[in-house]
């Protein structure tokens, strides 16, 4: 197995893509620890089924736009696991809304789980990856981050400035031995996304060249990808997981 | 006390690939020694390592030469 040995963080991993990426990891011979914000006893699920595969696993609570919750937590991973081979920045939210309607606290949540989330853990787990000159940090943006979408604004903003911040990480860390890249998923379904009307749901199949919404096993296998030895010669890559919707 | 200023000669010459002779009180890592901010960071983890403590973000900020870390280091002590 590729990642055999290897001790991972997934944030946001109780339920859809990070509950998928952190049992794929597994899979492929991970350690993993599911970090949850709410969701304990989905979390605990997710720590049963990969120990039934013989993985070492558990569940940390922590809000990772909390810089002394990010603290907390990373303390506690770094109790379990001597090293920290695969940090997965996956965890957030939407409060979706016309842009003119849009409250503040909308703008400020998505921001702050969505963009300031990632460089907190990302800044938390940098130390021990220099130390061990290896390191592997996959983001999770998003399809819209690319190509906008109505209704998001404080998302895609989030999601752009992801990328962005995968690019400036990914310079940062390279001479370390550290790659920095991010996905971008398309329509995936998950909770988040059957909140959205069938009218909806209808026009973005139109817009999907490989005409199927995609499943978080999907988004999971190229995460997989971007943490083993495999993708070792990239960095600073946002690779696009949306049936060819944005090319 | 020389004893913190050798074990500080000795990572920074191993980090930095420079000669013994050229880590002088007054060699700053940027400047003198060839480092950029990363190697700076490291070096202070480093130095962490080796002395066992804890040097916060705004300390390290303030150190630049070798004198500097091993002044801070031996006001730890």
């Amino acid at each position: 197995m590729q990642l055999n040995g290897k001790n991972a963080l997934v944030t946001g991993a109780s339920r859809g893509i990070g509950r998928e990426i952190a049992l794929e990891l597994a899979r492929q011979g991970a350690n993993v620890a599911v970090n949850f914000a709410g969701s304990e006893e989905k979390a605990n699920e997710v720590v049963a089924e990969i120990k039934e595969m013989g993985r070492h696993a558990f569940a940390i609570q922590g809000n990772v736009g909390d810089s002394e919750s990010v603290t907390a937590m990373m303390k506690h991973v770094f109790e379990q696991f001597t090293t920290l081979d695969i940090l997965v920045n996956n965890a957030g939210i939407t409060r979706d809304n016309l842009l003119m309607r849009m409250k503040e606290t909308e703008w400020d949540d998505v921001i702050t789980t969505n963009l300031k989330g990632v460089f907190l853990c990302t800044k938390a787990v940098t130390r021990q990856m220099m130390k061990q000159r290896h390191g592997r940090i996959i983001n999770i943006a998003s399809i819209v981050g690319v190509s906008g979408n109505a209704g998001q604004a404080n998302y895609v903003a989030a999601k752009a400035g992801v990328i962005g911040l995968t690019k400036s990480t990914a310079k940062e860390l390279a001479a370390r031995g550290i790659t920095v890249n991010a996905v971008a998923p398309g329509f995936i379904t998950t909770d988040m996304t059957e909140q959205l009307t069938e009218d909806i749901q209808k026009t973005m199949l139109t817009q999907i060249p490989l005409a199927r919404f995609g499943d978080p096993k999907d988004v999971a296998g190229v995460v997989t990808f971007l943490a083993s030895e495999a993708s070792g010669y990239m960095t600073g890559q946002t690779l696009h997981v949306d049936g060819g919707m944005v090319m | 006390m020389a004893d913190v200023l050798e074990r500080v000669t000795k990572i920074v010459v191993d980090r930095l690939n420079v000669e013994e002779s050229e880590v002088k009180l007054e060699a700053s890592f940027k400047e003198d020694l060839g480092a950029d901010s990363l190697d700076v960071v490291e070096l202070v983890m480093e130095f962490e390592d080796e002395f066992e403590m804890e040097i916060s973000d705004e300390d390290a900020e303030k150190i630049s030469t070798v004198g500097d870390a091993v002044n801070y280091i031996k006001s730890t002590m």
